[in-house]
C-alpha cells in the first residue's frame, strides 16, 4: 500500500503492538504528530521534557518485558532524549527513539535545529538508523524492534528527516527481518554446559552470581528451580534484585559496594562462581584483582564481549540465560549433590548471623531505611518500587523485600539522578493495577519534577516518597569518608514547599516528621489514588553501610562509621 | 602488565552509511588504538573489507574482536594469524638526488620510480610494513620532500 513516511510509522507502531508511545512534538517530527492525531490505535503521553520521555518508556519496558517506545523532534528534542538513551544503553533496556531531523536538503548545512543526532547516539545505542528514502522505512523500523528486543537489549535509534516523513512509498510489513550480520546465539554450547556441571558436581563452595541479565531474559523462575533443585546459594546484584524472591531460604541479599556482609563474604570464599546473565560491574567486584580470588567461573551471557572481559571464564557459556540454566538443571538432575554444600551453607549463616543487614534506631527521627522497610510491610508485592539515584537507592535495594523480577526499576549502569518519576509513570502506564512508588531524594526529584503535570493529566499516579536529608545525601557520604566533611555544594538546606508544590499541579502532599504519620500519609496516598509527594524528614548524617571503598576488596567492608 | 602485542585484524562489513565511523568510535570510545586501517569495497558484493593494525595485550585483542562483532553491520571479524601483510608507500625526492641510486634501492623493497617531474620525482614501494619503514630510513639520505604512507592491507595464507 503507498503511504506517507509519517503514516508508515503509525502504521509500522500499530504492527509492532504498541499501546503507548512517550514523547514530545516538534517542528521537524510534525508529520507524524499529525498522523497520532488521526489514529486511536495507541496513546500518546505527552511528557513535559524528553528526558523523561525516555525514562517513561524505560520504566514502562522494564515493567512490562516489551519494547518501549519514545517520539522526540530534532536538535534540543533529540538533545534533551540522550540522557534517556544512554541510560537505557547501559541497562540494556529495550527502547525504540523515533527522532525527527530537518530535511534532507537541509542536513549538514547547521540548519535551525540541525544536530548529528546519529552521530550522538551512536556511541549511546544498540544501532541507529538515518532514514533518507522513505521506502526503507518499513523494513528498517521492523529491524529497529527486532534489534531492540533480542539478543542482548538495547535502544535502538532511528532518525527520520522531515521530508522524508512527507515522501510517498510503498509500505509492506510482512518481509521477515533479514540480516545476515546479525545472529545472536541462543543454545549455550553443549559441551560446555555440560563441563559447566562437572565443574558445579566437584565445587565445595558454589555460589549464583546472579545479573539482570536474568531479569531481561524473562529466567527469574528457571533460576530459582536450577538454585532448588542443586541447593546452591545465590547473591544478586543491585540489577537483579527479585530474582530469587526476598523469602528464598537460598539468596544471600545483594553484594558490591552497598552489599552485605554475608553476600560479599561468600563471593570472597566461594570456590566456583556461576555467573548468570551478570558482567562484573566495577561496582560489583570491588577490587578486581582480589575478587573471588579462589575460584574458578563458569560465566553465562547472552553477549559474547561480556565474557572475560574483567575475569577470566574457565567455562564460558554465550546464550540465552533462560535456555541456558534449563539445560544445566537437566543436566544436574543426579549429578549434584546439594548435601554437598551443607557446610557450606552454615558458613554463610555464620557471616549472615555476623553482620545482618541493619541500622540503629533513633530516639526522635526517621530512619531511612525504616521508611523502606515500612512500605515494604505495607505495601510489599503490590508495589512496584521506582528510584532515582543517591543514598535512597542504595537503602530501597537493600531493605525493600523484593519478591519478584520486574518489581524493582532503577538506573543502574548510569545512574542517572530524575530517572525515578518518570520511570515510575511508565511503570504505572505499563501496570496499571500496582501502586508505583518512586522512592527518591530531595536532590533527584528536582530533577524531572515537571513530570508532575504529565502524571496528573494522564492519570498516573506516582506516590514519590522523599527520603529528604537535606543534602546530596550520597555525595555528602563521600564527602563525610574521604574528604574529611568539606560539604561542597551538597548542604540543601534550601527547600521548595512540596505540599504547594504538587498541589500546584493537582496532586496531593504530606510532610511527614513521625512514624505514624507516614503511616497514615502512604494510606491516605494510595487511597486517594492521585499523584503524591510525601516529604519524610530523615536523620540527615546517615550512610549507607556496609560500604566497600571505590577499588577496595569486597572482603575489606567498612561495616560501621562512627563520627568522631 | 601483560605484553602488549601488534595484530593485524580484518573486518567485513556491510556497505552503509556511518559503518566507518562505528568501527573508529568503537576504537576511541573504549581506548583501543588503531595503528593502520585501510578500508575498501569487495568487488561484488554489498560488504566493505577493513584491515586495521592495532596493539594491546591478549585480553585487549579479545576485546577488540567481540566488540567488532557485537556491531550490527559487521558480517565477520579474522584475527589473523597466518598471514602476507603489505603496505604502500610514495616519497618525494628534489630531482637533484641520484636517480639511480633511488631507483636501484626501490626496486630492493619492491618498488620503483612512477614519476619524475621538473624539480622532483617520485618513488613508490609496497612491502611488509616493517621493510616499509627501512626503506623510508635507507632513503633519508636522499632528502625526501614528502612522504607518504598507507594503511596495511593482509590476508591469510
Ligand atoms: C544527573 C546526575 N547528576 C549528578 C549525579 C551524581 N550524584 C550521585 S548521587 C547524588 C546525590 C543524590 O542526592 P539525593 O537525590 O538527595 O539522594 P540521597 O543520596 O540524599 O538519598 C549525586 C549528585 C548523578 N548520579 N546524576
Amino acid at each position: 500500500m503507498q503511504m506517507s513516511g509519517a503514516q508508515m510509522v503509525i502504521e509500522a507502531l500499530k504492527h509492532e503492538g504498541v499501546d503507548t508511545v512517550f514523547g514530545y512534538p516538534g517542528g521537524a517530527i510534525m508529520n507524524v504528530y499529525d498522523e497520532i492525531y488521526k489514529q486511536d490505535d495507541f496513546q500518546h503521553i505527552l511528557t513535559r521534557h524528553e528526558q523523561a520521555a525516555v525514562h517513561a518508556a524505560e520504566g514502562y519496558a522494564k515493567v512490562t518485558g516489551k519494547v518501549g517506545v519514545a517520539m522526540v523532534t530534532s536538535g534540543p528534542g533529540f538533545t534533551n532524549a540522550v540522557t534517556g538513551i544512554a541510560d537505557a544503553y547501559m541497562d540494556s533496556i529495550p527502547l525504540v527513539v523515533i527522532s525527527g531531523q530537518v530535511p534532507m536538503s537541509l542536513i549538514g548545512t547547521d540548519a535551525f535545529q540541525e544536530i548529528d543526532s546519529v552521530g550522538i547516539s551512536r556511541s549511546c545505542t544498540k544501532h541507529n538508523y538515518l532514514v533518507t528514502d522513505a521506502a526503507d522505512l518499513p523494513r528498517v523500523l521492523k529491524e529497529a524492534f527486532y534489534l531492540a528486543a533480542t539478543g542482548r537489549p538495547g535502544p535502538v535509534h532511528v532518525d527520520i528527516p522531515k521530508d522524508v516523513t512527507a515522501q510517498i512509498a510503498e509500505f509492506d510489513y510482512s518481509r521477515p527481518v533479514e540480516m545476515e550480520t546479525y545472529k545472536p546465539t541462543t543454545k549455550g554450547n553443549a559441551r560446555q554446559i555440560k563441563k559447566a556441571i562437572e565443574a558445579i558436581a566437584a565445587a565445595k563452595r558454589p555460589l549464583l552470581y546472579l545479573g539482570g541479565g536474568i531479569i531481561s531474559a524473562n529466567a527469574a523462575d528457571e533460576v530459582r528451580a536450577f538454585a532448588k533443585m542443586t541447593g546452591i546459594p545465590a547473591v544478586e546484584t543491585f540489577m537483579a534484585r527479585g530474582t530469587m524472591g526476598a523469602d528464598n531460604p537460598l539468596v544471600i541479599s545483594m553484594l558490591g559496594m552497598h552489599g552485605s556482609y554475608a553476600a560479599n563474604m561468600a563471593m570472597s570464599e566461594t570456590d566456583l562462581v556461576i555467573g548468570l546473565g551478570a558482567r562484573f560491574d566495577d561496582r560489583v567486584t570491588g577490587k578486581l584483582s582480589e575478587f573471588a580470588k579462589n575460584a574458578d567461573v563458569i560465566h553465562v551471557d547472552i553477549d559474547p564481549a561480556s565474557i572475560s572481559k574483567l575475569v577470566n571464564a574457565e567455562y564460558p557459556i554465550v546464550g540465552d540465560v533462560k535456555y541456558v540454566v534449563e539445560e544445566m538443571t537437566t543436566l544436574a538432575k543426579g549429578k549434584v549433590d546439594p548435601e554437598r554444600y551443607a557446610p557450606w551453607l552454615e558458613t554463610i549463616d555464620h557471616f549472615n548471623k555476623l553482620h545482618p543487614l541493619g541500622y540503629e534506631e533513633e530516639a526522635g527521627t526517621i530512619k531511612p531505611q525504616w521508611v523502606i522497610e515500612r512500605i515494604g510491610q505495607l505495601l510489599g508485592e503490590k508495589a512496584n518500587i521506582s528510584t532515582d539515584v543517591g543514598q535512597h537507592q542504595m537503602w530501597t535495594a537493600q531493605f525493600y523485600p523484593f519478591t519478584r523480577p520486574r518489581q524493582f526499576i532503577s538506573s543502574g549502569g548510569l545512574g542517572t539522578m530524575g530517572f525515578g518519576f518518570p520511570a515510575a509513570m511508565g511503570v504505572k502506564r505499563g501496570d496499571m493495577e500496582r501502586v508505583s512508588i518512586n522512592v527518591t531524594g530531595d536532590g533527584s526529584i528536582l530533577m524531572n519534577i515537571q513530570e508532575l503535570m504529565t502524571s496528573v493529566e494522564y492519570k498516573l499516579p506516582v506516590i514519590n516518597v522523599i527520603l529528604n536529608n537535606h543534602f546530596l545525601g550520597m555525595v555528602r557520604q563521600w564527602q563525610t569518608l574521604f574528604y574529611d566533611k568539606r560539604y561542597s555544594e551538597t548542604d540543601l538546606s534550601m527547600q521548595p514547599n512540596w505540599v504547594g508544590l504538587v498541589e500546584s499541579f493537582g496532586g496531593v502532599g504530606y510532610n511527614v516528621e513521625t512514624k505514624e504519620e507516614f503511616d497514615a500519609a502512604l494510606k491516605d496516598a494510595v487511597e486517594k489514588n492521585v499523584v503524591a509527594m510525601i516529604n519524610v524528614s530523615v536523620s540527615r548524617f546517615e550512610n549507607v553501610l556496609p560500604m566497600v571503598p571505590a577499588g577496595g576488596s569486597l572482603f575489606n567492608m567498612m561495616l560501621e562509621y562512627k563520627d568522631k | 602488565m601483560m605484553q602488549n602485542e601488534r595484530r593485524v585484524v580484518s573486518v567485513i562489513l556491510q556497505n552503509e552509511a556511518s559503518a566507518l565511523s562505528r568501527i573508529t568510535d568503537l576504537f576511541s570510545a573504549r581506548g583501543y588504538n588503531i595503528e593502520s586501517l585501510t578500508v575498501a569495497p569487495i568487488p561484488e558484493s554489498k560488504y566493505s573489507r577493513l584491515t586495521i593494525a592495532t596493539s594491546g595485550s591478549v585480553r585487549v585483542i579479545e576485546q577488540i574482536i567481540k566488540q567488532l562483532h557485537k556491531l550490527i553491520p559487521v558480517l565477520r571479524v579474522y584475527e589473523h594469524a597466518d598471514l602476507v601483510e603489505k603496505e604502500m608507500a610514495m616519497v618525494k625526492f628534489p630531482i637533484g638526488e641520484n636517480l639511480s641510486d633511488i631507483e636501484t634501492l626501490s626496486k630492493a623493497y619492491n618498488g620503483k620510480i612512477v614519476n619524475v617531474g621538473n624539480d622532483m620525482i617520485i618513488a613508490m614501494v609496497a612491502d611488509e610494513p616493517k621493510r616499509v619503514s627501512h626503506y623510508l630510513e635507507a632513503v633519508k639520505r636522499f632528502n625526501p620532500k614528502e612522504i607518504v604512507r598507507s594503511g596495511t592491507v593482509a590476508l591469510e595464507r
